[in-house]
């Protein structure tokens, strides 16, 4: 198998997990001068790769590069019992590897608060935002309604996984089918409404930067990430990663998320 | 967020469920030092949450690799009681309970002067012992009261309160109906003194207008509740002096 790898991509070994100071001052010398780390402008995101129907035995998946991040998302829709309070809708679930072979600190294992967080994050965005209607999830009120299982695989880590794998989550469920025809009933897409995109800041300094790298990640000092849809409203926020933010960087944070989810959406949901 | 119900949830005369106005808080008492074996504690009765924060430290960080040679770490535990909710919640972390952990554990550490404890830990235990919408923040509140109490120097109070849309209506500090059956929920924390975020979720939907009207009002209840932090800390104070300690 060959994998859609970009050629020559290598990032910095970084065993450790650790940045040193003089790398920590050069990427604040260079936000400085209005160029980011990796020599991008300020407020860019990096260029992202988004190939769906990559695991052809699910029945939605997604293969996103952002960067040198990457990540595989994969969508399983299975029949299922519906919770007993909300009787009437389908079932979403998210849930977030890091696998080992993606950075050397990542550890085989049950999902730790990292991936634990990342996958409820992406969720919230998917579930508040309703892209998902659950209520055409339904075949038999009460009784058995379609699950939707969403597995996103870490592959590969240079930072930002939770907009990588909101990218990857939502890209899958786009192209999903419900195997409805194995079941007796119809194959037919998986209803969506809308397309919510995760957009993550970090603050380096004063600096409020979108979509960072892991050394940004590293030498920042708290991340932000806004999740919003195309109708203008605002679909889940989360804090994170210590640090404290003013309101007005929050608000720088949520206008440039609105202007950068538009661009992302135009790009790869057109 | 967004269960969907019949339940009415503003009332003809504009009031909420609970007969409360769209920026009135709910009752809230907080009481320090409510246990003998932690080096600080507190309780805070906030609406019907009932939230005990204990804690311990900074004392050495254990397991050692876990130290970090510049600062401490802050090790919150958020855990509610099985018998906390309607129905019985299974003892033991669950997936929410991990993440609600993980944020208030940030949020104090951007609090706590860390920097003056390098390889230690400090150890925060929340346990909701009664659940009633909004635990994270009150968790989060009296756990800064806590931290206090235990002597560990702090460059500021985190204090919190959640804002929320209810029937297209903007509301401060959600009860529980609010909470199942209202449009979006709005969590936040902040530093007293600086009024820097420490601590922000979000769900459901919300338009720019409607954050910044909530955030608002999250701004002006949180110098509400410092006070009543303040208050609680200052009279345990008081106590152990007319008692001659």
């Amino acid at each position: 198998m060959r994998l859609p790898w970009k050629e020559g991509s290598k990032v910095p070994r970084d065993e450790l997990g650790v940045l040193s100071e003089i790398k920590k001052g050069y990427i604040l010398r260079q936000l400085k001068e209005g160029k980011r780390n990796d020599g991008r402008e300020l407020n860019a995101i990096r260029e992202a790769t988004v190939q769906t129907g990559f695991v052809t035995r699910a029945p939605g998946s997604a293969m996103v590069q952002l960067g040198k991040t990457r990540v595989l998302a994969g969508v399983k829709i299975e029949l299922g019992t519906p919770f007993a309070d909300t009787p009437n809708q389908g079932v979403l679930t998210t849930n977030v590897e890091l696998l080992p072979m993606a950075f050397p600190t990542f550890e085989s294992g049950p999902p730790n608060e990292n991936s634990i967080e990342y996958a409820r994050v992406v969720d919230r965005g998917i579930r508040e935002s309703k892209m998902i209607d659950l209520k055409k999830l339904v075949v038999t009120p009460g009784e058995k309604v379609w699950i939707v299982f969403i597995d996103i695989d870490v592959l590969d880590y240079d930072g930002n996984l939770i907009d990588a794998c909101n990218l990857a989550a939502v890209s899958a469920l786009k192209t999903a089918v419900i195997p409805g025809a194995a079941q007796g009933l119809e194959d037919i897409p998986l209803p969506v409404t809308c397309t919510p995109i995760a957009v993550t800041f970090v603050k380096i300094d004063e600096f409020l930067v979108p979509d960072p790298d892991l050394e940004e990640e590293q030498a920042s000092d708290g991340r932000i990430t806004v999740t919003t849809t195309e109708d203008g409203n605002l679909r889940a926020m989360q804090k994170g990663a210590g640090g404290a933010f003013t309101f007005d960087e929050i608000r720088e944070a949520i206008s440039m998320s609105f202007n950068l989810g538009k661009e992302l959406r135009e790009k790869y949901f057109r | 967020m967004g269960t969907e119900s019949d339940i009415k949830l503003i009332n003809e005369d504009g009031t909420r469920i609970d007969g409360r106005t769209a920026e009135e808080l709910r009752p809230i008492k907080i009481e320090t030092n409510v246990l003998n074996r932690a080096d600080g504690s507190a309780l805070i009765e906030w609406g019907g949450n009932k939230i005990l924060a204990a804690v311990y430290g900074p004392r050495e960080a254990y397991p050692k690799h876990t130290q970090d040679i510049n600062r401490a770490i802050v090790k919150c535990k958020y855990n509610m009681a099985a018998f906390s909710v309607d129905e019985r919640k299974r003892p033991g972390p669950d997936r929410r309970s991990i993440e609600i952990s993980k944020v208030v554990s940030e949020a104090l550490t951007a609090a706590i002067m860390v920097e003056k404890f390098p390889r230690a830990q400090v150890d925060v235990f929340i346990e909701v012992l009664q659940a009633d919408a909004g635990t994270r923040i009150a968790g989060l509140t009296a756990a800064s009261v806590a931290v206090a109490a235990a002597g560990i120097p702090m460059r500021d109070f985190v204090v919190g309160c959640t804002a929320g849309k209810v029937e297209g209506k903007i509301v401060l500090d959600l009860c529980k109906e609010e909470d199942n059956f209202g449009e979006a929920d709005l969590p936040v924390a902040v530093m007293s003194n600086s009024g820097k975020v420490v601590l922000m979720q979000m769900d459901g939907s919300l338009s720019l207008d409607e954050f910044n009207q909530a955030t608002e009002m999250i701004v002006r209840a949180t110098k509400v509740i410092n006070q009543i932090q303040r208050d609680a800390l200052s009279a345990k104070y008081a106590a152990s002096m007319e008692g001659g300690e």
